[in-house]
């Protein structure tokens, strides 16, 4: 392959945020789910879920420092790889990434309060409250670079006259039309994702053969949130179709494999092109597309012939959106099947087969938050900014980005190998019965261990 | 004050504070790792760890903010150091990446591998080296720049004297200043032995960063010779700079006031940075741009002045507990708890 700046500059930015995009969704959702085990433990005064809370938070200190190095990464990777990008659109969105930077500061000090001061108060709910900006820090941090991600499928908030930025407004253009649905599409699925890998966590223990009732807790208060928000995220999910229909009609047609302008259209499941470009193989779903994009079926669905072809985002985005929606409708059924098991027929909710499935859940969901962003950016193309910027004419021209992608590369290995083996030790060696005995020695046995 | 000089100012400040506050964790990387050639790792180890681990991620915070904040206030900025830098940052953040994970890591999994303390103490220094090649590059004759494109000259930078000195500098302040912190810590923790050892090092260190820094400054000479000229109009700050210097060193050398004499020397580093930064005024760049041709536009600056009004008003509070929490509460100092 020639070198191209541009190209090997996109597969630098893919390469840190798929990375960075797994830590900074556990970091969005794992807060929020240990304050979730915290409060129950202190309202119900069980130890049980107080070691759970404290087991995630150990876990989380490694996530989060995975998360902060390579956000710092792409954060200036956005000036180094994208410097006329950054150059012209932050005269406009500076104000949300600026921001986030508060957001940062927020967490990550209280996040340190947190870690280090486990037994210093008297009363345990001081100690819980230390967590409730952590939440609202990593939550708003997502919040606000959404909103600059929004910006860039919607941009707004400014005039272009004769080639020159004016009548800027930084507000308008951090509340683009792509925000509400972006933004509560990112939240919800990074809870979701969170939610499942937890339960992941437990599950796997107990399909090795651990019943202690720590366990069962454990799995309750994930599955049930990962239910709440599956379900959650499937119906932001349709919002944002409706919201690319109106909007970026383009994304949603090439998602779709949509060419012609019509209403009733149908919608299209998997399939192939072949080398007509006929659509083969596919399942076709009649008038479920305009239903997508409006509620009913008289919709008429722009098509993707209305775009000049150099501006047509490319077609295998199809596949993203197909598997990103699968993933969906299959991680809902594993929650809703756990949560009615447990409800009507609780042998069945720890039976092998159904932790066997929820441990599969960790590593789906956070392949349908790859899978999603892949769709959602490779869905903008060819522009950075959509209608105003396209990718090359924001990229770096440096001869050296091609060797920098190989030593990124070897860093997120050895970043990731090294979190994964800190991790498995950090729980091997200290499994919850051996804390859970420490525990009951100290408190002389108020908690039964089974 | 005008807007852009605002948005400087600001900045300035913050990066003021990412040079203390990071010294301080990169020359305690260093401590730990020759502490443990000569056999004195127990001395220092557990004194840094209790300091260090629960803000390692505030410090980045505020790498974070300064560059952020500069191309919020500065776009242009973004275009000429972002095209430029490629290589010096990249370096610079496989650097910051290593050592990050090496807290979490550390911490919590392999308690004593000496391969990654090794590696910690070495990017304590390299870090410093590779961040200042920015301000070295901001005095001009470092880049290539036509219509379509900005490089580096990165042999004439790996070459150049000046530039080497300013490497020099900034490893020897770092170790000046987290020696002096350390100390004062080490104090407060009621750990003679490790203030012993840190009064030691903060003393040595001394004298070389001053003298390193006059000879920065002779280097800039020809370098950049209106930089140097309007920093011998600015002389007096360097001046009280180094009064400054004079009242920590003697402190420290008298076992006196640790928490004061620590206070001089952040004096005598901010009149320093603040006399630079002066000077430079009013360039981003030498010799191609301003902070008044490269400012964002009017609208843009007022909502990141009040973004930056409000998150202050969080900030302070909640870096006042940090600090409350973990610097000057006496039995965690202690490590009684
Ligand atoms: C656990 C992850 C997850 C799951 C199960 C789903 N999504 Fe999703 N989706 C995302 C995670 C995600 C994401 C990673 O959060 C994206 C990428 C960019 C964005 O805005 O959100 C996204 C983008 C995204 C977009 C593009 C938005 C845009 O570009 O503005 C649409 C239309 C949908 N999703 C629709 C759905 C539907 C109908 C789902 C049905 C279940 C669904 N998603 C499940
Ligand atoms: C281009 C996109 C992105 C950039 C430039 C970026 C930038 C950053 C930076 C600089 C940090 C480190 C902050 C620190 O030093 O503490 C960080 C961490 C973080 N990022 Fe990203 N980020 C991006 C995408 C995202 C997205 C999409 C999310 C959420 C869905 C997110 C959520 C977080 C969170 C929660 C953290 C804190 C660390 C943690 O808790 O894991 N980031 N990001
Ligand atoms: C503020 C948020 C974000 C900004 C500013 C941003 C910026 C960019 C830029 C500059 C590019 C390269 C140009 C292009 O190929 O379109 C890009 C592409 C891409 N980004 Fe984003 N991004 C953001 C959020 C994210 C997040 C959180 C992810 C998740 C992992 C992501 C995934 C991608 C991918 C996969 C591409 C490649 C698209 C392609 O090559 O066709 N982005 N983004």
């Amino acid at each position: 392959m020639t070198y191209d700046a541009t190209t090997y500059s996109r597969i630098l930015t893919e390469l840190t945020l798929s990375f960075h995009i797994l830590f900074a969704t556990i970091g969005v959702g794992v807060p929020l789910m240990i304050a979730l085990a915290q409060w129950i433990g202190i309202k119900r005064n069980d130890h049980h879920y107080i070691l759970l809370a404290r087991r995630w938070t150990r876990g989380f200190t490694i996530t989060v420092a995975v998360g902060v190095v390579t956000g710092t990464a792409i954060g200036l990777q956005l000036s180094l790889l994208w410097p006329k990008f950054m150059e012209t659109a932050g005269q406009v969105i500076a104000l949300p990434l600026f921001m986030e930077t508060f957001a940062f500061f927020f967490e990550a000090i209280f996040l340190g309060i947190y870690i280090y001061t486990w037994d210093r108060f008297k009363k345990p709910i001081y100690h819980f409250l230390l967590l409730i900006p952590v939440a609202i820090g990593s939550s708003a941090s997502a919040f606000f670079i959404t909103t600059v991600n929004a910006f860039m499928n919607t941009p707004q908030g400014f005039e272009i006259v004769n080639g020159v930025i004016t009548n800027i407004d930084p507000i308008e253009a951090m509340f683009s039309p792509s925000v509400p649905t972006k933004v509560s599409h990112v939240l919800v699925s990074a809870y979701m994702t969170s939610a499942f890998v937890l339960a992941a966590l437990a599950a796997y223990q107990m399909l090795k053969g651990k019943n202690h009732e720590y366990y069962k807790k454990a799995l309750k208060i994930t599955m049930i949130p990962a239910l709440v928000f599956s379900i959650a995220t499937a119906v932001v999910g349709d919002f944002s179709g409706k919201f690319l229909a109106e909007y970026q009609p383009e994304k949603l047609a090439a998602a779709e494999w949509h060419f012609e302008t019509e209403s009733h259209a149908p919608l299209i499941l998997y399939g192939y092109l072949d080398e007509n470009g006929e659509i083969k193989g596919a399942l076709e779903i009649p008038y479920a597309l305009s239903i997508l994009a409006g509620n009913t079926p008289s919709t008429e669905v722009i098509g993707l012939n209305e775009f000049p072809e150099d501006e047509r985002p490319p077609l295998y985005v199809h596949y993203f959106f197909d598997l990103m929606v699968t993933l969906g409708v299959l991680l809902t059924i594993i929650a809703l099947l756990y949560a009615m098991w447990l409800r009507w027929k609780p042998r069945l909710a720890h039976h092998k087969w159904m932790l066997r499935a929820i441990v599969w859940s960790a590593p789906l969901s956070l392949l349908a938050i790859e899978i999603g962003w892949f769709f959602a950016e490779v869905g903008r193309q060819p522009w950075i900014l959509r209608g105003y910027m396209k990718v090359p004419e924001a990229s770096t021209t440096s001869p050296h980005v091609g060797t920098l992608i190989i030593v990124f590369a070897v860093l997120y290995v050895i970043l990731a190998v090294g979190s994964a083996i800190v991790l498995r030790k950090m729980f091997k060696n200290n499994p919850p019965e051996k804390e859970l005995q420490e525990y009951s020695m100290k408190h002389g046995g108020e908690i039964h261990v089974s | 004050m005008s807007l852009e000089l605002l948005g400087i100012s600001v900045l300035w400040i913050f990066l003021f504070g990412y040079l203390i506050v990071a010294s301080i964790d990169f020359g305690a990387g260093f401590f730990v790792t020759y502490s443990e050639w000569t056999g004195q790792k127990h001395v220092l180890g557990n004194i840094i760890q209790r300091y260090l681990s629960p803000v390692w991620e505030v410090t980045n915070v505020f790498l974070v903010f300064f560059f952020v904040g500069i191309v919020g206030f500065f776009p242009k900025t973004a275009y000429y150091y972002g095209s430029a830098l490629l290589i010096p940052v990249s370096i610079s953040i496989i650097l910051l990446a290593i050592r990050g994970s090496y807290y979490a890591f550390s911490t919590y999994g392999s308690k004593d591998n000496k391969w990654y303390t090794f590696l910690y103490g070495v990017t304590g220094v390299l870090i410093p080296a590779s961040l200042t090649t920015v301000l070295t590059i901001s005095e001009g004759g470092y880049l290539t720049i036509t219509d379509e494109s900005v490089s580096l000259k990165l042999t004439e930078l790996l070459t150049s004297p000046y530039s080497w000195s300013v490497v020099l500098l900034s490893i020897v302040s770092v170790l000046f200043i987290s020696a002096s912190f350390l100390t004062y810590y080490a104090n407060k923790a009621e750990d003679t032995r490790a203030e012993n050892l840190l009064r030691r090092y903060a003393l040595g260190w001394s004298v070389p960063s001053v003298l390193i820094a006059v000879i920065v400054f002779y280097m800039l000479k020809s370098q950049n010779l209106e930089h140097f000229q309007q920093m011998v109009d600015l002389a007096w700050m360097f001046m009280i700079s180094l009064g400054f210097f004079m009242i920590g060193v003697y402190l420290i050398y008298k076992r006196k006031a640790y928490g004061w004499a620590f206070t001089a020397v952040m004096m005598q580093y901010f009149f320093a940075f603040l006399g630079y930064g002066a000077s430079h005024y009013p360039y981003l760049l030498y010799p191609v741009l301003t902070i008044y041709d490269g400012f964002t536009n009017e609208t843009m600056a007022i909502a990141l002045v009040v973004a930056f009004i409000f998150g202050l008003l969080l900030l302070i509070p909640a870096l006042y507990l940090l600090l409350r929490l973990f610097l000057f509460n006496r039995d965690y100092v202690k490590g009684n708890e």
